[in-house]
């Protein structure tokens, strides 16, 4: 089971290093993260997703909170968040077909298709890791040449006590 | 707004925050920073070797419980400090190193004498500041005193460019400063600590353990009100060892791989403990899961990232140990709350202490280290600040040494770094120059630090250093006979050097020990003379520590000397 964590930290040089060395000196695993700058650009937010136990998980946070350099720490709530990844997937074409058939999929999980060549194309997926699953297995038996994925970015649904 | 340059507002900013010393090292990329310590009336103590002036700073830092200061240059001066921070950091010991590193323009390109210290450091560091223009400075120094001396405190590195150090710069001096991520000032909950009460007197068989936070919060006073208010025994961690004073018919000593096993017994017998200020660490009770079995806790620290870290804990109050404490305090003499000695509880601890002194065998050989340790004890005004190196001698000093004026032991016990009990103590004694200092010492940890009589000697800074000298590297030597069937390897040390001479050739004073009486007597001289002095003590090299928990196993399963 992943969780979400989001940190808010002080927007200089060294603190992703600091954050990513705090998970592996302490033998925690990153399964993805993203930093972008926020609406203050002294601020940036990364969204850190981690397999851990509750224990480990809540060792993680106060760790996490002990860093001079982090200035909020939340471990988010699945119901009460919005989360998504974006994913650019290149496909296989064999046949003219194949173009069709991906692109009503890619429709049907409101994605974009970019770049459609004679032998691939590229689908840019944003969803939640569950609906970015289904629909790799759909296309897997096209054959997926190469993916890139962001990394989960999230953030708790309304202001204090509305979520 | 004043026009200087940026080593003379480190000097500045240093002599605003009260540093009256740095112990350190000069080299190419912090000679502008020593051209200004020229000028300043800040002392300079010069090291033989960086790492000794950063273990000076910690000493320094643990006993006047302000930052100690230490200087390296560059690349190699500042990665011969990272063994003194790592040590600092491991027992929440406050420390400044400043370190010298090559001009900006040069940073990344490999410069001579180039090290990436924040990077190296990033782990072993409460924080790093790397200030890459003159009108940081003031600032970051600011910041990186009140980092290191507050919360659970920790060393602070700074490290400045030479050019950085050389440029001018228009400059200002805050008098204060916030840091929007830092917090290090937790009320303590006043409901959780009633509730502790509550569990504490509802418990029957109750225990305090006492950690480093007592020490570094100085909360001997609070502690031991406490303690005599609830008539609870107090068990210490190593760390925590002169938390309570050692001859108070309530302490029992520390706990731990080779705890006293009085403390052991009890600890393990305890229903419900009171920590202080300790992060349970696997050295003090052993493995995790046995530790908590049957046992309420309830942990005050003042680090919240160590509750729960290590044990699972019944009750927390995160805050300063000394305020928890003293709130602790005020709640059962408002309530008039006192307990009776008078209970089945103590009474089996009062047993089990007087069981192990009578049946507990000692080494009988004429110099074993309890008797050595005790007549150093006797000899010794209570006053004195006492360090270690890391060894057997450390632990049979946790066994055999009781501190009776709290807060006066000092030691590697976290990182366990050999080496840093004579050049801690030389910290010690600048801080405390009042009082004698004495490091208790094996000649393996001695050997590597030694090089610092130089500086005991021309600096008026005289230790004694108590060599226990088993001519091996002695805890090696015991963990091979015990756990590898007497395979000894890579642990013969010789009679070599001889430390009469040794001390002798860098003017200090060099005394053989070869009885009881001689250890005394050479004690008495070194007070009186107030000059750096080695006691070279041989004792026998087949001696073991005991009792002893072997690691994995748990405090019950505790060795006895047989």
């Amino acid at each position: 089971m992943w969780s979400i964590i989001s940190v808010l930290v002080e927007n200089k040089p060294g603190v992703l290093f600091k954050v990513t060395n705090l998970f592996r000196s302490r033998n925690y695993n990153i399964d993805s993260i993203s930093v972008g700058i926020t609406e203050n650009p002294e601020f940036s937010r990364m969204t850190i997703t981690t397999s851990a136990d509750e224990k480990q998980l809540s060792q993680i946070v106060k760790q996490l909170d002990k860093m001079i350099d982090t200035v909020e720490v939340k471990l988010l709530d699945e119901k009460k968040s919005i989360y998504r990844e974006l994913v650019l997937m290149k496909i296989k074409i064999l046949k003219p077909s194949d173009v069709m058939e991906i692109t009503d999929l890619a429709n049907a999980f409101k994605c974009n298709v970019h770049d459609v060549r004679r032998s691939s194309i590229v689908v840019e997926i944003t969803a939640t890791p569950d609906r970015i699953n289904a629909f790799e297995d759909l296309v897997r038996g096209y054959g997926i040449l190469e993916i890139a994925r962001t990394g989960m970015c999230a953030l708790e649904r309304g202001v204090g006590n509305e979520s | 707004m004043e026009k200087m340059s940026g080593a003379r507002s480190l000097m500045v900013a240093l002599e605003k925050e009260g540093a009256n010393i740095v112990f350190g090292l000069p080299g190419g990329a912090n000679l502008p920073i020593y051209d200004e310590l020229y000028k300043s009336n800040i002392r300079h103590i010069l090291v033989r070797h960086e790492q000794s002036a950063s273990h000076m700073a910690d000493g320094f830092g643990r006993v006047s419980r302000r930052p100690g200061v230490c200087f390296a240059t560059s690349g190699p001066g500042a990665t011969n400090i990272v063994t003194g921070i790592a040590t600092a950091q491991a027992d929440s010991s406050p420390m400044i190193a400043v370190t010298g590193q090559v001009p900006t323009k040069m940073i990344g390109r490999d410069a001579f004498q180039e090290s990436d210290i924040i990077g190296i450091s990033n782990p072993i560091v409460k924080y790093a500041f790397q200030p890459m223009t003159v009108a940081e400075i003031p600032e970051v120094v600011k910041k990186a005193f009140y980092i290191s001396s507050t919360g659970r405190p920790g060393p602070v590195l700074i490290d400045i460019p030479k050019d950085v150090q050389q440029n001018e710069a228009e400059v200002t001096f805050p008098s204060e400063v916030k840091i929007r991520g830092y917090h290090p000032w937790v009320d303590p909950d006043i409901r959780e600590i009633e509730r502790s009460i509550d569990m504490l007197l509802a418990s029957e068989r109750p225990v305090i353990l006492a950690g480093g936070g007592v020490i570094i919060s100085g909360a001997f006073a609070e502690l031991q009100s406490i303690a005599e208010m609830l008539m609870i025994p107090v068990v210490t961690t190593f760390k925590g060892k002169g938390s309570f004073p050692e001859n108070h018919p309530l302490s029992l000593g520390p706990i731990g791989m080779h705890g006293h096993a009085e403390a052991n017994k009890i600890m393990v017998e305890a229903d419900c403990v009171l920590a202080c200020g300790s992060r349970f660490s696997d050295r003090s009770v052993g493995t995790f899961e046995e530790f908590e079995k049957n046992l309420k806790i309830i942990h005050m620290d003042v680090d919240p990232a160590e509750i729960g870290k290590n044990q699972t804990t019944h009750i927390a109050i995160v805050g300063d140990i000394k305020a928890s404490l003293r709130i602790m305090v005020k709640m059962l003499i408002q309530k008039a709350i006192k307990r009776e000695g008078d209970n089945p509880w103590l009474k089996r601890v009062n047993e089990t202490r007087e069981y192990f002194r009578q049946n507990l065998k000692l080494h009988s050989h004429p110099l074993g280290a309890a008797k050595v340790l005790r007549k150093l004890r006797e000899t010794l005004p209570s006053q004195s600040i006492v360090t270690t190196e890391v060894g057997q001698h450390q632990m049979w000093a946790s066994l055999f040494f009781d501190v009776i004026h709290p807060g006066t032991f000092f030691s590697s016990t976290g990182l366990g770094t050999m080496g840093w009990g004579f050049p801690a103590a030389i910290g010690a004694k600048a801080a405390r120059p009042d009082v004698p200092v004495v490091d208790i010492a094996g000649e393996g940890s001695f050997n590597m630090t030694e090089n610092s009589l130089a500086v005991s000697v021309l600096d008026d800074l005289p230790v004694i250093v108590f060599l226990l000298n088993n001519f091996s590297l002695g805890m090696v030597a015991q963990w091979q006979r015990t756990f590898y069937d007497r395979r000894m390897i890579g642990i013969d040390l010789k009679n070599c050097p001889d430390y009469v001479k040794l001390a002798e050739s860098y003017g200090a004073q060099g005394i053989r020990a070869q009885s009881i009486d001689e250890i005394g007597k050479a004690v008495q001289t070194a007070l009186k003379s107030n000059i750096a002095t080695v006691i070279d003590i041989p004792i026998d090299p087949q001696e073991d520590v005991l009792p002893f928990v072997a690691p994995g196993t748990s405090l019950k399963d505790m060795i006895l000397p047989s």
